[in-house]
């Protein structure tokens, strides 16, 4: 197990250095580089110069990649451009409005995914179950910005029952942090998002539920609680599902690091003021060390929760031995 | 990691499961045996007639669309047919500036089929390889592609390809580049565990034993049996690649002079246009979604077949 733990972590120690190395190449080697935004064309050659040397770019590159690795090692990710402001501070405004999103996504696609799969795998060869299988698979295949976009033009424009973009109303101050995620607006504000993101979440843990209760529905000690005369849905919901949640709740580990990149694109066109939403305006506004630090941010994210992901396996399923 | 089929394959019961493939022998008897696969599933017979019908579509584009993507159309009192509603003469209406929603999302499937196939194409090839010469070399380059492969599963796809689209010039060729520099990784990981078992099998050994060499006994006797999981990747991948591609041109990264789906909707987006056009960004997603359902039910039956513990009862 410690053998296993000291590997995992290197591993992980590892794919961060990948993933820097590759922010590196990404960020600085890539046409357009950074000088060329902060340098205004009306500036003179020495002014130039100037910023060049101030921001550490008349260095030689592998200066430069050493000056990086650096400053990362120190959690200094530079100045936005555009905000004036530490880096660092503009991602801590934006990581928790991800995680709420996220973090909602979830409990609409598991918590709705577990009572559904069980009715699927009950229902089973009924038209419920056809129609269940068909909007799943329809809500899977349909790139999620779109389905945002057909939400939006039906929930908002057309119905006008919900806000379509942003996180609250423009104006709206709340006096403390409890009120700031806790109230009507900001709930109206994650409703589309929320369940936008959470119908093309759902089809996985889904399927999976539905499957293995299938596969369980099989063994001898289901038949046995049957022949007890048991309720049909104490024999599914106690006895079925119990064993059934395994496999799903190995995908819920996993959750946080799938959907942290496939959120970017439902970020942006709800306005939602996250991580994605940043990546994106931040590369369109050319404020490389926000679209930076936010690539980053999200891929250590990652790496950090298969980590996890991986060590909760193991210790939720006992027949996993750490090599 | 995000490549899941909806039929509930997670990534470490992936990991787990040693599947067999059916043994064919010879391309011929191989081909059929696919169409046999194909066949044998309603959904998938469905999934390759809306695949093969949106491949008619691209290749007869310039004669099947009513008139250039591009062409402004003006109304019979001479004004432009701004975002005009699903008429006779424009079947899925107008946008803005008056140029016409069918002939766009006929365009469109042009690119979402070349670089869906091209890029999944393109990953299974690479992944293929690597999972057979890993597979069967084993040591130290099993080892260091193996590494790799960990390290490509850490990276999210979506920022990584966003941010490589961008700051690349404009082509969608990067698109298919980011595919391949990523997303090698799920075929190659799990074909190999495949390779691992085969290349154990009598059958190989005696081949090695008869004097066969390193390339001929990885082309010719490993790889016809890992076949039927190349085929699941690659239509797998045909999906997530146009999914890709319609992501990084409505971002407006794409290739501004290429008519793609992504792009009519990033217009439709941008000019906020979504409030008073429903026609407008409604075709190029329904024609995603179809074809990414479609490839979906073609891959399912491959599935079923390296992995017989699916097949419904």
């Amino acid at each position: 197990m410690r053998a296993f733990l000291i590997r995992r972590i290197l591993q992980s120690l590892l794919t961060l250095w990948v993933i820097m190395s590759i922010g590196f190449v990404m960020f600085r080697m890539l046409p357009g580089d950074p000088s060329s935004v902060i340098a205004d064309p009306y500036l003179g050659p020495e002014e130039v110069a100037h910023i060049k040397q101030r921001y550490g770019l008349d260095r030689s590159v592998p200066a430069q990649y050493l000056i990086y690795l650096q400053s990362l090692a120190r959690l200094d990710l530079g100045n936005s451009f555009f905000y004036v402001r530490p880096v660092t501070r503009v991602m801590a405004d934006a990581v928790p409005n991800t995680l709420v999103l996220v973090f909602a996504s979830f409990l609409f696609a598991y918590g709705g995914a577990i009572p559904a799969g069980v009715l699927l795998s009950w229902k089973r060869g009924t038209k419920l179950e056809l129609a269940g299988t068909f909007f799943s698979l329809v809500f899977r295949s349909a790139p999620r910005f779109w389905t945002g976009l057909m939400a939006v033009m039906i929930f908002s424009y057309f119905l006008d029952w919900l806000p379509h973009s942003g996180m609250r109303t423009p104006g709206y101050e709340a006096d403390n942090l409890f009120e700031k995620y806790v109230s009507l607006d900001f709930l109206q504000h994650l409703i589309l998002p929320t369940v936008v993101s959470g119908l093309y979440f759902l089809a996985l843990p889904l399927f999976l539920i539905r499957n293995t209760m299938l596969e369980i529905m099989g063994e001898d000690y289901i038949e046995m609680a049957r022949a007890k005369g048991l309720k049909e849905w104490v024999v599914m919901y106690r006895h079925t599902l119990r064993n059934a949640l395994l496999p799903v709740v190995s995908a819920a580990s996993v959750f946080i690091g799938v959907a942290l990149g496939g959120q970017v694109l439902i970020e942006y066109i709800f306005s939602w003021p996250g991580l994605g939403r940043e990546l994106v305006d931040s590369i369109n506004r050319h404020d490389y060390p926000v679209a930076q630090g936010a690539f980053l941010l999200i891929s250590t994210t990652v790496v950090a929760m298969n980590f996890l992901a991986d060590l909760l396996y193991g210790w939720l399923d006992p027949r996993i031995t750490y090599r | 990691m995000a490549v899941t089929t909806g039929r509930g394959v997670s990534q470490p019961q992936e990991r787990r499961r040693a599947p067999m493939a059916r043994p064919a022998f010879g391309l011929r008897a191989a081909l059929a045996g696919h169409f046999r696969i194909l066949r044998r599933d309603r959904f998938a017979v469905a999934g390759a007639v809306i695949l093969l019908a949106f491949v008619l579509v691209g290749t007869f584009a310039p004669q099947l669309a009513p008139s250039d993507p591009w062409t402004i159309h003006y109304r019979a009192d001479g004004s432009p047919a701004r975002l005009d509603p699903p008429s006779r003469e424009h079947p899925f209406g107008t946008t803005n500036v008056g140029r016409d929603i069918l002939s766009q999302t006929i365009y469109g499937t042009r690119t979402a089929l070349f670089v869906g196939f091209t890029a999944a194409i393109l990953v299974t090839f690479i992944g293929t390889n690597i999972a057979l010469w890993s597979g069967y070399l084993k040591g130290r380059i099993d080892d260091v592609f193996m590494r790799l492969a960990d390290v490509a599963f850490s990276i999210p796809f979506e920022p990584f390809a966003i941010v490589l689209a961008a700051f690349l010039s404009p082509d969608i060729w990067n698109i298919i580049l980011a595919m391949a520099l990523l997303m090698w990784r799920t075929p190659a990981r799990t074909i190999r565990a495949q390779v691992l078992s085969i290349s154990e099998r009598p059958a190989i050994l005696a081949a090695r034993v008869a004097g066969a060499g390193h390339l001929r006994i990885v082309y010719r006797h490993i790889m016809p049996h890992i076949l039927p999981l190349c085929l699941f990747y690659v239509a797998t991948e045909v999906g997530l690649a146009i999914i890709m591609e319609a992501s990084v041109s409505f971002l407006g990264f794409g290739d501004p002079t290429l008519m793609s789906w992504g792009q009519i909707l990033n217009v439709a987006f941008n000019t906020g246009s979504l409030n008073r056009a429903w026609w407008w960004a409604t075709p190029p997603g329904v024609a995603i979604t179809l074809v990414v359902l479609s490839v979906f039910f073609i891959s399912r039956a491959y599935e079923e077949v390296v992995n017989p513990r699916l097949r419904r009862v």
